[in-house]
């Protein structure tokens, strides 16, 4: 039997459209806009210039600290503006803008070289994470944490398993499901990779079940090992969850406010991993990546190799323009994806999917009373009362909103899909998460 | 007939002990207070508005009766006759008090300012505001949520309909500074009272390109108003133009030289 995770979870409808979709290699954009801030923690710095000729893949900005990432050029050419531009939401945000040159070639940067199998083993831990660090890699399943930070667990915490999330439990989207049927093998290598860094003897790559290619194809490229198992997981949202993930492969919880890590998991995005290899093998800087551009009305959704930095509006155009009866377009899967105010705003190594709803389907339903049925509190994967926790925050209640640990909520959005009143649950509990969030920071500041 | 007696009996005893436990458990546990804060809480409005920068009435009057001069302590809504009164009670020199009102720094309205989105979610300016720019494509203006007009404690604050921005009646506005505050963008703004009130309406501390993309009557910084002002009154930091409402005269030149109608003026108001 399929495992899955045991508290809450919801069963909305697939929408895979683009599921027996290939890759699609998209032409190089003409013009990209890199985004200096596009993971999370602070932006990276850029140490380019207006007038610079940049080579595809050479560095344009270093990390700004920590817990920050580079950036890449991702084509060949010069750069023409280093300004403010506006993302996917209308904030202002420091970009560098790449015109191609007229005679430009698909090559890569001179230093890139890929590695044969021996010289992957030859290199060390720590020579591998500075390669991930100098290659830009950040998760890639939409948090766009940068990896070298996963790489390197917190000391005291012992990493036992590597869990590869490979479940997509957003619908609609199917990003993943096609890297994983393109690049098997690729995919076990980097886990190699991954595991050899971490210190770990095992690896574990959870699928749900609505994508069996994806799963026999996977199964077949472990075929005969130990050390990497394919896991199926029961079709479950949000599956893909960190915190839920590690429930439904090893049975265990994270504590409130431990982290992933202390179960001993250590999770990864497939998309992470095989960027990792790109990164350590053929010595590839993450400068594209899967984006599954799909909708009900597209006339040619598809899964995309989108140069990062290509305007979404380009993209879009790829999968059929944009029709006509248009209501919203969404960055990411529809339950946890943010609408876009801005289609010409680049697309960023976050994007897993760009989802464009007709009119009819991107409004909300009218508010009513709630009816106190539960089924709220039912659903809620973290096991939290989204009911109580709204009227809290709506009442601007902090205290006790932090009592009801309000901070655990992973912002899945399970409570407003489930409300048969259609409450704006969620809404609400991101406004609690904001202001308690500041609350402890400030408390720990004072500290 | 005797169970109505025996009735009457046992209730009047128990009456009498709980009264008896009641007299010395109240005489073990007084809690001496200064009879002075509550004489402070008499004067003071009981709004528990937080305009004096404590967390209610009570704990105002508190830190007056305890505090070794009132310089730095003063209500805002009691205004100079509270102070006086308080002053008197605790036996200290008054403190002045400037009343202060709110203006609103946006004049976004739907012609100046075209809508770009829709937003469906709650109707709330902390929420839309954490989510996106707004339905406008102006990051600094006002998002015409209502979160001020819900936090004012003194009904002072209304959304009008056709610009869809908060108005404040200065008859009622006593300068608490809950809507500033509760602002996520700190579109109002606490200034002195002034009879006639000059002031920037606007908050945009974009470049004048950006800025003027937005909405018809931003701010864009070109000082033209600062060169205008024979008082020295403005200054123009991050191209915005401040006033200075200590120097301001409220002569209205800026007003007519601003090219881009962002400043406004508040008529007479009462003193």
């Amino acid at each position: 039997m399929s495992k899955t995770f045991k508290i809450g979870g919801i069963h909305p409808n697939d929408f895979k459209l683009t599921a027996d979709k290939p890759i699609v290699w998209l032409d190089q954009p003409d013009k990209v806009q890199m985004m200096l801030y596009q993971q999370i923690g602070a932006p990276s710095i850029c140490i380019v210039k207006v007038g610079d000729k940049l080579k595809k893949g050479q560095l344009i900005a270093e990390d700004g600290s920590f817990v920050s990432a580079c950036q890449h050029a991702p084509i060949s050419g010069t750069v023409t503006k280093i300004e403010k531009i506006r993302n996917t939401q209308g904030w202002y945000g420091e970009a560098v803008t790449i015109e191609a040159d007229p005679d430009r070639g698909n090559d890569f940067m001179e230093a890139s070289h890929p590695r044969t199998q021996e010289e992957v083993d030859a290199l060390s831990v720590k020579e591998i994470i500075d390669i991930v660090d100098n290659r830009g890699v950040v998760g890639l399943g939409g948090a766009t944490f940068p990896t070298r930070v996963k790489l390197l667990p917190p000391e005291g915490s012992k990493p036992e398993v590597i869990i590869v999330n490979a479940v997509e439990c957003e619908p609609y989207l199917t990003c993943d499901d096609v890297l994983m049927r393109t690049y098997p093998n690729e995919i076990v290598k980097g886990i190699e990779v991954v595991m050899k860094v971490v210190n770990v003897k095992r690896a574990i790559i959870g699928i749900e079940d609505n994508k069996p290619e994806a799963i026999k194809i996977m199964r077949k490229a472990v075929e005969g090992r130990d050390d990497i198992k394919v896991v199926t997981l029961k079709k479950k949202y949000p599956q893909g969850g960190e915190k839920q993930l590690i429930a439904a492969v090893l049975g265990k919880e994270v504590k409130s406010g431990a982290l992933p890590v202390s179960t001993g998991a250590v999770v990864n995005n497939v998309a992470t991993i095989y960027t990792i290899f790109e990164a350590v093998y053929n010595d590839r800087p993450l400068i594209e990546r899967v984006v599954t551009v799909t909708g009900p009305s597209l006339t040619n959704p598809g899964n995309f190799l989108a140069t990062i930095g290509t305007p979404i509006r380009t993209l879009i155009e790829a999968a059929g323009g944009l029709p006509e009866d248009t209501g919203k377009v969404i960055a990411g899967g529809p339950m946890m994806g943010k609408a876009i105010v801005n289609i010409d705003a680049p697309t960023t190594k976050g994007m897993s999917g760009i989802l464009v709803l007709p009119e009819a389907e991107s409004h909300r339903k009218k508010e009513q009373v709630c009816i106190r049925c539960a089924n709220c509190v039912n659903v809620c994967p973290m096991g939290l009362e989204p009911f109580l926790l709204s009227i809290l925050a709506k009442k601007h209640n902090w205290e006790d909103c932090e009592k009801e640990l309000v901070m655990n909520c992973i912002e899945c959005g399970s409570c407003s899909y489930i409300c048969p009143s259609h409450r704006p649950l969620l809404d609400y509990i991101k406004l609690g998460k904001q202001f308690v969030g500041g609350i402890i920071r400030n408390r720990n500041t004072k500290k | 007939m005797n169970v109505v007696l025996i009735t009457i009996a046992v209730t009047t005893v128990i009456g009498l002990i709980a009264a008896v436990v009641l007299y010395f458990v109240a005489k073990k546990f007084h809690v001496h207070e200064d009879p002075r804060i509550a004489e402070i809480e008499e004067l003071l409005p009981g709004a528990n508005c937080g305009g004096c920068g404590r967390s209610g009435c009570h704990d105002f009057a508190v830190a007056c009766a305890t505090a070794s001069s009132l310089e730095g302590l003063s209500c805002p809504v009691g205004g100079q006759t509270a102070m006086n009164g308080i002053a008197k009670i605790v036996g200290l020199a008054s403190s002045s008090v400037s009343p202060k009102v709110a203006i609103i720094r946006c004049n976004g309205t739907c012609e100046n300012r075209p809508h770009t989105s829709h937003y469906e979610g709650v109707g709330s300016c902390a929420i839309e505001g954490a989510l996106y720019e707004g339905e406008t494509d102006c990051i600094y203006g006002c998002l015409g949520g209502g979160d001020c007009v819900a936090a004012c404690p003194y009904d002072a604050m209304s959304l009008d309909e056709e610009t869809g921005l908060p108005v404040v009646d200065y008859s009622k506005c006593v300068g608490c500074g809950k809507c500033v505050a509760a602002c996520p963008r700190h579109i109002p703004e606490l200034v002195k009272r002034h009879e006639t009130m000059v002031y920037v309406a606007c908050g945009n501390r974009d470049k004048g390109a950006l800025a003027t993309k937005v909405c018809s009557v931003s701010c864009i910084g070109c000082g033209k108003c600062v060169r205008t002002c024979q008082h020295n009154a403005i200054k123009v930091t991050d191209f915005l133009a401040r006033i200075d409402r200590d120097v301001c005269v409220a002569c209205g030149e800026c007003i007519v030289a601003c090219p881009r109608h962002s400043i406004l003026c508040k008529p007479k108001i009462e003193m």
